[in-house]
């Protein structure tokens, strides 16, 4: 095994293309656990953290720009948190203290487990995903990048640059189902804005399917909206829950949340 | 704990006292077992059995011997001595022979330069399995074949139960078992296995001495019967066997047990370098025991007071692969399935049968846990046909001194049940929190998954007891000794006992207890270890506070009097040395056909504890959060009140992880969430706070009247919890851990 | 490979294998065992350093990555024999049984203190929630928090 510390993003992607094999690792906080239990042995690791352009967030023609090491703790903070609802939300679920010090947006894309608490909250706001290589530059609609469990569009040679998401435009919320009150991977969760700019409802659920998915609809249909998330889900039995119990849980979310975001 | 403890704290007994090892333990200084080290030491590495039942036809080393950094490829062939061992029946491989009877059984081990390299080579190694049907049904497990060859625990006294695959079966009848009554409840309860969850991984660190003889530096909870147990797997004399206590992370049953100890000392005496090994969390899931699952069905039958006239149970208990205690769980389990209450009729059947599920044995509670969970829903059940307030009901029937158990055993001690049930019941209850609040005090927590909605508080209230000390007939003893020297004119003193600190705190016990005996502030504690006392026994059974001060006591007490005879003074240089050997005292065996006790007892002495609790449960999603624990614990004394009450919270925390999130889930005898992500156990979010009253009744058999306080905490909060959310739910809520799907009705 | 890091102010130097997280080199190659290898998950919180004044696992850290980077440990905490508040408060309110949680919970609460020295019973338990105690029950650790924020 080797590390490789790229001190720029052209370093990055020159060695991303160098060693196609290599496993990218910013927060650490999965590839790290695959790590210390034996479940990976990369040849190399793309170690990304010394990349400055992939730090932090910025306005960007009406949108936000969240670069791909924008760690949870970050995504808490105002003026961010405030623009981003949500994702704030979201990030405050996420493990604890530590883990959202390290953790980051773009390693929750990178992983894309079907249970990612960034995945719903970006998917409401549109997000497009940013990826280089030294090929060049390609943008990638979310739900198009999340391509199965645990699977996306990263071809071998790239990385994620950066996310693009539309800044709340009504009130949003962030709802996570666990059987602890801390530090628990999502058994189901929601999130949900009310945007009065479309005059419409969107909803994006996890850990309801092989990936995060989205459901819309006008403002004028928030009636049957709860059934609509609940049937656009498809839930599994596993360790963590099972398959009717987060169903029904997801009608009860987007029932609250609806009733939240109008209050 | 090195012999260097010796922060001088002075507290007698009676007194809250600074724990001795506090301060290394704040500053990272405290050397645990997985923090030793040693020059030239080699990492040992466990290939364990990816099968819960499977014979092993052939382990093949060869690819693995000669990769980089490997110094040792051993299996059961190279086991020196006695190829299985255990706590009380050696039914369990030192390395798998020829077959495999549970996940996470080791066949191999492994000893390289680096971590890495033992994982590596441990990967060579071609284990040619041929898969059997594992056995995971406890129900179905007397009807299928046998898993071990002939009967590892038949005998020894215990009723003759010749269904296969029985480890023991105890049936008590107690008055006449089919005396009816005005009402009857029922009911059928289930407990999930439960893990310790001990913070630090099973680990330790052996060398070999330049004699064929070895040092072994683990975490246990006891050294004396690890030594017994190692030494004849390595063919070696006890005295060649040195077990040394390294820092203990928690324990809770999980240690009684041997993990790596033979492993690392086999490893070390093969390859003559010292060799340290460390458990990762999804290893220490199998590296050790687990509390037993269970199914309860139970029958009250009582008068319209509220007078309960015949408790009849029946009890499985799942044992998974190997003994372990398993039969002292059994025992325990059916001695206490009534409950903390006068019944003068009772059937209590309990049967634990070995299968291919992960083993289980001794955790905190060892039995009552699972029965405490069955009888006080029944009570609640109880009060609620009769109409009878649930804290009365059990006022009118709890057991007072001078009263007999199903077991026949007469009450001699203390035992202010009505009084811990009298105690908790008066504690003021915290008025509900207005809305809106935020969301890390509602069910789900920071989930943020309600603002109030489906929100609905419930209160609920448990009692439950259990023994102190072993039982049956075990000869429990536990050795102190005290070295009086002097220098100045000034006496000093050391205090050695093998009694193993695993975080209760009983190396304040043992220097309290001589404190006060040689009214001398100049005492320091020894190190514990096998090679300067005799033996301990163990730090279970909420014991080693009782054992321990009643050995330093006896100890102390001797040296005094040898003071006395030379004149109350020693000159400088002159010592007095002695040892002495404690025991509570004797218990007695239980008639095998009928359960009743013979001669003077089972038991030594009970414990009780009474607790309400407060839950708020959503119950549209099925999420709780406890609000408010209050308790009232019997203690006998308490020693050093500040950790009495640590133990009571802590202990709490164990029993409110089973009700609400704590289960090892296996699929076909696999376990399925060998980790932290998926065992959850509660974080700072999920306890609440806790109102803890003790009360002080001396034990009169016991010095200075303690008694044991670990285990009633989580005997009665797992049941307490539940109480509370069937009271917020009106659901009957018959397994732990409780799953959301139940509150939510699905 | 080598790695470099500025530990408790003093610089230090291991030859690690690139696999190594930094909490291994820490305990194994550099002496300093204080921080604790629980589970190696991120789960428990046990191993919490400083990174750069971030409070992260350093089980979860690749040992590369703290290459040329500023680590506090819990046997960093003390100053010339001193206890921090912190570690004396643990010590004091009875927050230390077994002790293995230690180390990580007098980090992370230090950590807690110093950006906000009078949290809110919410605050600690939220600051708290990714280190796990398996002993106490928690109720003597917050006590320890608040006397420390107090003191
Ligand atoms: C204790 C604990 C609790 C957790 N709790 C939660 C939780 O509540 N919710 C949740 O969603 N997750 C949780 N996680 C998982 C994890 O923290 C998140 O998925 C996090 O977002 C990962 O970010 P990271 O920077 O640490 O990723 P890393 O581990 O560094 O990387 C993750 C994946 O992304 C790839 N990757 C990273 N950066 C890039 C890039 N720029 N370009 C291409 N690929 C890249 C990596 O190769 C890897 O495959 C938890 C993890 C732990 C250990
Ligand atoms: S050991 Fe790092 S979080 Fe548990
Ligand atoms: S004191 Fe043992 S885990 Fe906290």
């Amino acid at each position: 095994m080797q590390v490789l510390t790229p001190r720029s993003l052209a370093e990055a992607l020159r060695l991303k293309a160098e060693h196609p094999g290599s496993v990218p690792i910013q927060g650490g906080t999965d590839v790290m656990v695959e790590l210390n239990f034996d479940r990976a042995r990369p040849e190399t690791l793309l170690n990304l953290n010394e990349v400055r352009e992939l730090r932090g967030w910025s306005r960007d023609n009406g949108s936000i720009r969240l670069g791909a090491g924008l760690t949870y703790t970050e995504g808490m903070e105002a003026p961010l948190a405030e623009a981003l609802p949500a994702l704030a939300e979201a990030s405050r679920t996420v493990g604890g203290p530590q883990i959202r010090n390290r953790g980051t947006v773009g390693g929750n894309l990178g992983t894309a487990s079907p249970a990612g608490d960034a995945l719903p909250p970006l998917l409401i706001g549109d997000a497009v995903v940013e990826l280089a290589s030294v090929r060049g530059e390609r943008s990638v609609p979310l739900p198009e990048f999340l391509t199965g469990p645990k699977r996306n569009a990263l071809a071998a040679d790239e990385l994620i640059v950066a996310i693009l998401v539309r800044p709340a435009a009504g009130p949003q919320t962030f709802m996570k189902v666990g059987p602890r009150n801390a530090m628990v991977i999502s058994v189901v969760s929601l999130a949900l804005t009310v945007d009065r700019d479309h005059d419409e409802v969107r909803a994006a659920f996890g850990s309801a399917g092989p990936v995060a998915g989205l459901v819309q609809a006008p403002l004028a249909e928030l009636n049957g909206f709860p059934e609509r998330v609940a049937a656009a889900a498809s839930p599994i039995d596993d360790v963590r829950g099972s398959a009717v119990y987060r169903r029904k849980s997801l009608r009860v979310l987007t029932v609250r949340a609806v009733e939240r975001c109008l209050q | 704990m090195s012999a260097t403890a010796r922060t001088l704290e002075l507290g007698r007994v009676g007194e809250s006292v600074k724990r001795i090892d506090a301060i290394p333990k704040v500053t990272g200084e405290f050397a645990y077992s997985s923090d030793l080290f040693a020059a030239g030491m080699l990492w040992g590495h466990t290939l364990r059995s990816s099968h819960a039942h499977a014979l092993v036809s052939e382990v093949d080393i060869s690819e693995a011997v000669g990769m980089p950094g490997v110094h040792a490829v051993l299996t059961h062939s190279d086991v020196p001595g006695a190829k299985t061992y255990g706590l009380e029946f050696p039914d369990q491989p030192v390395l798998a022979i020829d077959r495999v009877r549970y996940f996470g059984e080791p066949v191999a081990i492994v000893a390289a330069e680096h971590p890495e390299q033992a994982r590596r080579a441990a990967e060579r190694i071609r284990v040619a399995y041929e898969p059997l049907e594992p056995v995971v049904d406890p129900e179905q497990a007397t009807e299928r074949e046998p898993i071990h060859e002939g009967r590892p625990t038949a005998g020894h006294g215990f009723r003759d139960d010749e269904r296969p695959n029985v480890v023991r079966t105890i049936v008590i009848r107690h008055g006449d078992p089919d005396a009816e009554a005005d009402v009857t409840v029922s009911g059928v309860y289930e407990l999930g296995i439960q893990d310790q969850a001990f913070l630090g991984p099973e680990s330790g660190l052996a060398i070999p001495d330049a004699e064929g003889g070895v040092d072994v530096y683990v975490a246990t909870q006891w050294l004396h019967i690890d030594r017994d147990q190692v030494a004849p797997c390595l063919g070696l004399e006890p005295k060649q066997v040195r077990i040394h206590l390294a820092g203990v992370g928690g324990a809770f049953g999980g240690r009684e047990d041997l993990s790596m100890q033979i492993h690392a000392a086999m490893l070390a005496l093969h390859t003559d370098r010292p060799v340290k090994m460390v458990y990762n969390r999804e290893e220490s899931f199998v590296g050790h025991i687990h509390r037993h699952p269970a199914k309860i069905w139970m029958e009250h039958r009582a008068n319209r007071d509220g007078k309960l006239v015949n408790v009849r149970a029946r009890i499985l208990l799942d044992g998974g692969a190997y003994a372990s205690s398993s039969a002292a769980v059994t025992a325990n389990a059916s001695a206490f399935a009534c409950g903390p209450y006068a019944v003068e009729n009772a059937l209590v059947e309990c049967t634990c049968v070995y299968t291919n599920n992960p083993p289980c044995g001794a955790m905190r509670g060892f039995g009552a846990v699972q029965s405490c969970f069955a009888h006080e829903a029944q009570m609640d059940k109880l009060a609620a046909e009769l109409g009878i307030d649930p804290v009365e009901l059990r006022l009118r029937n709890a057991l007072a001194p001078g009263d007999t158990l199903p077991t026949g055993q007469r009450i001699t001690g203390s035992f202010p049940a009505a009084e811990v049930i009298r105690r908790a019941a008066a504690l003021p209850v915290p008025e509900p929190e207005e809305l809106p609040r935020d969301a890390l005090r509602l069910p789900g927590g920071s989930g943020n998954t309600t603002r109030g909605e489906g929100v609905r508080r419930g209160v609920g209230f448990a009692v439950g007891f259990k023994n102190v000390c072993y039982s049956e007939g075990f000869d429990d003893s536990t050795a102190a000794r005290v070295r009086l020297t002097a220098s100045d004119e000034e006496l000093a003193a050391e205090v050695h006992c093998a009694a193993a600190e695993v975080g209760q705190g009983v190396v304040n016990v043992i220097l309290q207890t001589a404190r006060t005996e040689l009214d001398l502030d100049d005492v320091v504690l020894g190190a514990a270890t096998t090679s300067s006392v005799g033996s301990a026994g163990s730090a279970s059974a909420s014991r080693m506070t009782w054992m321990a001060a009643g050995a330093v006591r006896l100890a102390a007490r001797a040296a005094n009097e040898e003071l006395a005879r030379r004149g109350g003074n020693l000159a400088p240089g002159e010592t007095i040395d002695v040892e002495r050997i404690y025991h509570h005292r004797p218990t007695t065996p239980l008639d095998p056909e009928t359960g009743q006790v013979t001669g003077d007892g089972a038991h030594v002495a009970y414990i009780c504890a009474a607790m309400r609790v407060v839950a708020e449960v959503d119950v549209e999603l099925g999420l709780t959060r406890v609000v408010w624990i209050g308790t009232a614990q019997d203690v006998g004394k308490a020693v050093n009140p500040q950790a009495v009450y640590g133990q009571i919270e802590g202990g709490i925390a164990q029993g409110l992880g089973l009700a609400l999130m704590e289960e090892i889930q296996t699929r076909d005898g696999l376990i399925t969430n060998a980790s932290f992500t998926d065992y959850l156990v509660p974080t700072t979010l999920d306890m609440p706070p806790v109102d803890a009253e003790l009360v002080e009744e001396p034990e009169p058999d016991a010095p200075y009247g303690v008694k044991g306080v670990g285990e009633p905490p989580t005997v009665v909060s797992t049941a307490a919890v539940v109480s509370a959310l069937r009271d917020a739910t009106g659901r009957e809520l018959t397994r732990v851990p409780v799953s959301p799907d139940e509150i939510v009705g699905l | 490979m080598r790695v470099e890091l500025t530990v408790n102010g003093e610089r230090l130097e291991a030859d690690v294998w690139a696999g190594e997280s930094l909490l291994y080199v820490l305990r194994e190659r550099l002496g300093l065992p204080g921080s604790k290898n629980a589970c190696e998950q991120g789960e428990c919180g046990s191993c919490s350093v400083l990174l750069d004044g971030r409070l992260v696992c350093a089980c979860l850290v690749l040992a590369a990555q703290a290459d040329g980077h500023e680590l506090v440990t819990v046997e960093g905490l003390a100053e010339d024999g001193e206890l921090h508040p912190v570690q004396a408060a643990f010590a004091e309110t009875g927050a230390v049984q077994c002790g293995f949680c230690t180390p990580g919970f007098v980090v992370a609460t230090a950590d807690l203190l110093a950006r906000s020295p009078n949290p809110s019973e919410d605050e600690i338990r939220e600051a708290l929630s990714g280190n796990l105690c398996r002993c106490t029950g928690y109720a003597k650790i917050f006590d320890a928090v608040r006397l420390a924020a107090g003191s």
